[in-house]
């Protein structure tokens, strides 16, 4: 039986380095669609891990063993033979620190229909400014698309390589700590306008404190040293938590 | 479209890996050259004949002895001057020098690099070798030493570049260690960074003695062209020839396939083995001294 | 103590001033070499001394095929090594695993880097003048310089791909790009003022070198400009070895004139290499 409500369902997936580290140990857990799923925990619990699996970002990395399933619409995207060039389009990140790509703006928003072959202009135009207004980025670039993305603040910066997401039409999208290297008023909006455009998306948002992980999620996972330790609604989870871990880190005893 | 675009990119990763591995391929059909022309020497010249004494190829004396010995010679002489001369330099451009004095030093270096080897002997002959003549009283200036001092300032800007690498690489905290002690800036450099950077101070050593042996042009414009076996101490104010002047001089008169062509062939391969061990032997120095460099994931 | 620490600091002082004696002891020369052929070229110069055929046994006239043979033979070599070097870099960099191969791929170009230029005009008479019957030739004596200069564009290319950041990789990555693509429109262009510099420095050894070419595509003196890549050539370097050992009654003004315009030549395109690296430097935006 496939829950309607489900995204991506993980299954029994365990990852481990080259040099050994055991960064996944047999997580499963069903991501909800059109809500926001928080993975929080201590540094080193396999958070960063876990999203790059989930796109498949982690073929760039040192990664020795994968076993396991994560089924995107029913597909197990760990396969060798799925398309990750068309997987990483619908499953979209943000990173932790923003990195604008060495160009324009304007490219940085293009960069991806571009590499799809899209090369008609007045499609380029009209996807930019689209991706731009709804990462709430347009008002304040509009006059300069040509300059290089370099040029804007931080918390521009991260709004950019968000509307880059955007510009893909993804259906995921994962955000790495995205607010971590930004100011509280860049931090609240992008805040914001994630808990705006949830419904039309499915995202998952590892945040950098327990207390956005609060505020952020409708559904919440504990992650601790690569264990899964537990998972549910984010309202239960943070005022009912059931393992005693879980209790200690929200409460602020340890991390 | 995507399908013509995953084609041409799978011939393009193809050309990219085709061309990564070229360099295997050229050295291996530089070696295959070499002995193709250069091994049946080996077969038609006694061993006696091309390990002897004698160079005189038109009466079939092929001793490359007098050769080796040659190179030997400037190479020497070319190290006792730019060993000291070049890690004097580098020590005092990444220890001691202001920033202005590096912004005229290093450029001159890298001019000094890029002069065409032709270029120096030119000098050699038109300068060099008249001042020597008279300075010391020789017979003639073109002699192992005019050649040497040509190699030194070829072999300078190798011991430089590296040496001036090897020191840069040296943590700042070890300075900072040996000066919150007490010691001078001087005795840093001498009791800490310089031993710490001994490593890549040795293979700019190897390298510059690769550059002066493989060295063609300069010493064959000034060596004096003299392939005999010196006695005595005065070899180096004697006229030499290297085993690279002999080949470049040489081999446009000799008939193809003739024992001489052969045997200059077999020179190349005697001077192909000794770049190689020297390279290698530098480059295995350089990399048990390195930490490899992570390249992380962010 | 305090005396020792006085004597510390005078053997400081005398240290530093012998090591800068040193130093200035090694760049001087380099100022004098390049003063004294300015000095006494420059008086050669002319415009006939440029754009005409020499005459009267060399001894007269310009130096205009040897100018010509130079620029053809570093063009020649830029064509083959090039395109060649920078896909070789990329490989080592971008592609390559970290095994047993890969290090000899290593290996191999530190030895190509290593191998004295004599021995490359010798591989190049072995391979390209006689196996494949190219003959004396602009294209034999051009293959000949590629192969010796590949290692130098190799590893500054190489170099160049690694200092960019490994972030704009994952980046374009997680944007759908292939491998190729994200090298095609991110590190490449990063790369290129330091890939150019490469490609200069690589090609000013090029032009300068005379023992590679001495076998296999060099020639003497000719009546006529090459007319094609399979002619000898003059070349400048090679010509300055000639009026300066093998041509008796050569006017010495012609010979430093000749090598004027040599250093012109490859110092030019030494100063081109460190305009393009100081230029880059400023520009960049990590
Ligand atoms: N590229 C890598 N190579 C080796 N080990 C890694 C790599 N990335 C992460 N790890 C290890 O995997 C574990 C989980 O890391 P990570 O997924 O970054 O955790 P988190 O994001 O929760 O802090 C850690 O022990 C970390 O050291
Ligand atoms: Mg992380």
């Amino acid at each position: 039986m496939v829950n309607p409500m489900e995204k991506i369902r993980i299954e029994h997936l365990s990852i481990r380095y080259s040099d050994g580290t055991e960064s996944l140990r047999d997580i499963c857990l069903s991501i909800p669609a059109n809500q926001i799923t928080v993975l929080f925990g201590p540094a080193g619990g396999g958070k960063s891990t876990l999203l790059r699996a989930l796109n498949r970002l982690n073929d760039l990395a040192d990664v020795q063993e994968v076993s396991g399933q994560i089924l995107f619409n029913g597909v197990n995207i760990l396969d060798p033979g799925v398309n990750v060039v068309n997987l990483r389009r619908k499953i979209g990140m943000v990173f932790s620190r923003p990195v604008v790509l060495p160009l324009s703006i304007y490219q940085n928003v293009s960069y991806g229909l571009e590499l799809m072959g899209e090369r008609r202009k007045s499609k380029l135009d009209e996807a930019v400014e689209r991706a731009l207004r709804r990462a709430a980025l347009w008002d304040e670039v509009y006059d300069r698309l040509k300059d290089p993305a370099s040029a804007i603040s931080g918390g521009q910066q991260q709004r950019l390589c968000l509307a880059r997401v955007l510009a893909l039409e993804p259906e995921v999208i994962l955000l790495d700590e995205p607010t971590s290297a930004l100011d509280p008023v860049s931090t609240a909006r992008i805040e914001g306008l994630m808990q705006e455009i949830k419904e039309q998306y499915t995202i998952v948002w590892v945040p950098h404190n327990v207390q956005q992980a609060a505020r952020m999620a409708d559904y919440a996972a504990f992650f601790l040293q690569g264990e899964l330790v537990e998972h549910g609604p984010g309202e239960t989870l943070f005022v009912k938590p059931r393992d005693q871990r879980t209790q200690d880190y929200v409460t602020g005893r340890f991390g | 479209m995507e399908n013509t675009s995953q084609r041409s990119e799978w011939v393009i990763n193809l050309l990219i890996k085709v061309s990564g591995y070229s360099s295997i391929l050229f050295v291996t059909l530089i070696l295959i050259f070499l002995l193709r022309e250069g091994l049946p020497a080996l077969g038609v010249t006694p061993l006696s004949n091309l390990f002897g004494d004698r160079w005189y190829p038109i009466e079939s004396y092929f001793g490359i002895l007098p050769l080796l010995f040659g190179s030997l010679v400037v190479t020497l002489g070319a190290l006792l001057i730019a060993i000291p001369f070049g890690i004097g330099t580098s020590v005092f451009i990444s220890e001691i020098a202001p920033p202005w004095v590096n912004s005229v030093v290093k450029p001159l270096i890298e001019i000094l690099a890029g002069l065409p080897s032709v270029v120096l002997g030119f000098l050699g002959i038109q300068v060099a070798a008249p001042l020597f003549r008279e300075a010391f009283n020789l017979p003639t200036g073109l002699s192992a030493f005019t050649g040497a001092v040509l190699l030194a300032l070829i072999a300078t800007p190798t011991i430089v570049s590296i040496t001036e690498d090897a020191l840069n690489t040296v943590p700042p905290a070890y300075r900072q260690a040996a000066l919150a002690l007490g010691a001078t800036k001087w005795q840093t450099i001498w009791g800490v960074t310089v031993p710490a950077a001994r490593s890549g101070i040795l293979t700019a050593i190897m390298l510059g003695i690769g550059r002066s042996i493989g060295e063609t042009m300069a010493v064959m414009m000034v060596t004096g062209n003299a392939p005999v076996l010196p006695h005595g101490l005065n070899a180096l104010v004697m006229p030499v020839r290297t085993m690279t002047a002999t080949i470049a001089s040489e081999m446009g008169e000799v008939a193809n396939g003739s024992p001489h062509y052969q045997v200059l062939f077999f020179i190349g391969i005697v001077l192909f083995v000794i770049s190689l061990g020297i390279n290698i032997a530098a480059s295995w120095v350089s990399l048990r001294s390195k930490t490899r460099a992570e390249r992380v994931l962010s | 103590m305090e005396r020792s620490l006085t004597s510390a600091r005078i053997q400081q002082r005398i240290g530093f001033s012998l090591l800068g004696l040193v130093t200035f002891a090694t760049v001087l020369p380099v100022l004098l070499i390049i003063g004294f052929i300015i000095v006494k070229g420059a008086p050669a110069i002319s415009w006939e001394f440029l754009t005409a055929m020499p005459r009267n046994g060399m001894r007269d006239g310009g130096i205009l095929p040897a100018i010509i043979g130079t620029f053809y033979l570093t063009l020649g070599t830029a064509i083959f090594s090039v395109p060649l070097g920078i896909a070789a870099a990329i490989y080592i960099s971008e592609y390559a695993p970290d095994n047993f191969l890969t290090r000899l791929i290593r290996i191999a170009i530190i030895n190509l880097a290593g191998i004295p230029s004599v021995v490359y005009g010798l591989f190049g008479l072995g391979l390209f003048v006689l196996f494949l019957r190219l003959g004396t030739s602009i294209l034999a004596a051009s293959l000949t310089l590629s192969i010796m200069t590949l290692p130098v564009i190799i590893s500054t290319a190489e170099e160049a791909l690694r200092s960019v950041p490994q972030a704009f990789r994952t980046v374009s990555i997680s944007l759908g790009a292939t491998r190729w693509q994200t090298i095609w429109r991110i590190v490449l262009p990063q790369a290129m003022p330091g890939i150019i510099t490469g490609i200069i420095l690589g090609l000013e050894r090029a032009a300068g070198e005379t023992a590679p070419i001495l076998f296999t595509g060099a020639a003497f003196f000719l009546p006529r400009l090459p007319q094609s890549p399979f002619d000898a050539t003059m070349a400048l370097p090679y010509h300055i070895f000639v009026i300066s050992t093998s041509v008796p009654g050569m006017p010495i003004q012609i010979q430093y004139g000749t090598v004027l315009v040599l250093l012109v030549f490859v110092l030019g395109m030494n100063l081109i290499a460190t305009l393009i690296r100081q230029r880059a430097r400023a520009r960049r935006q990590w």
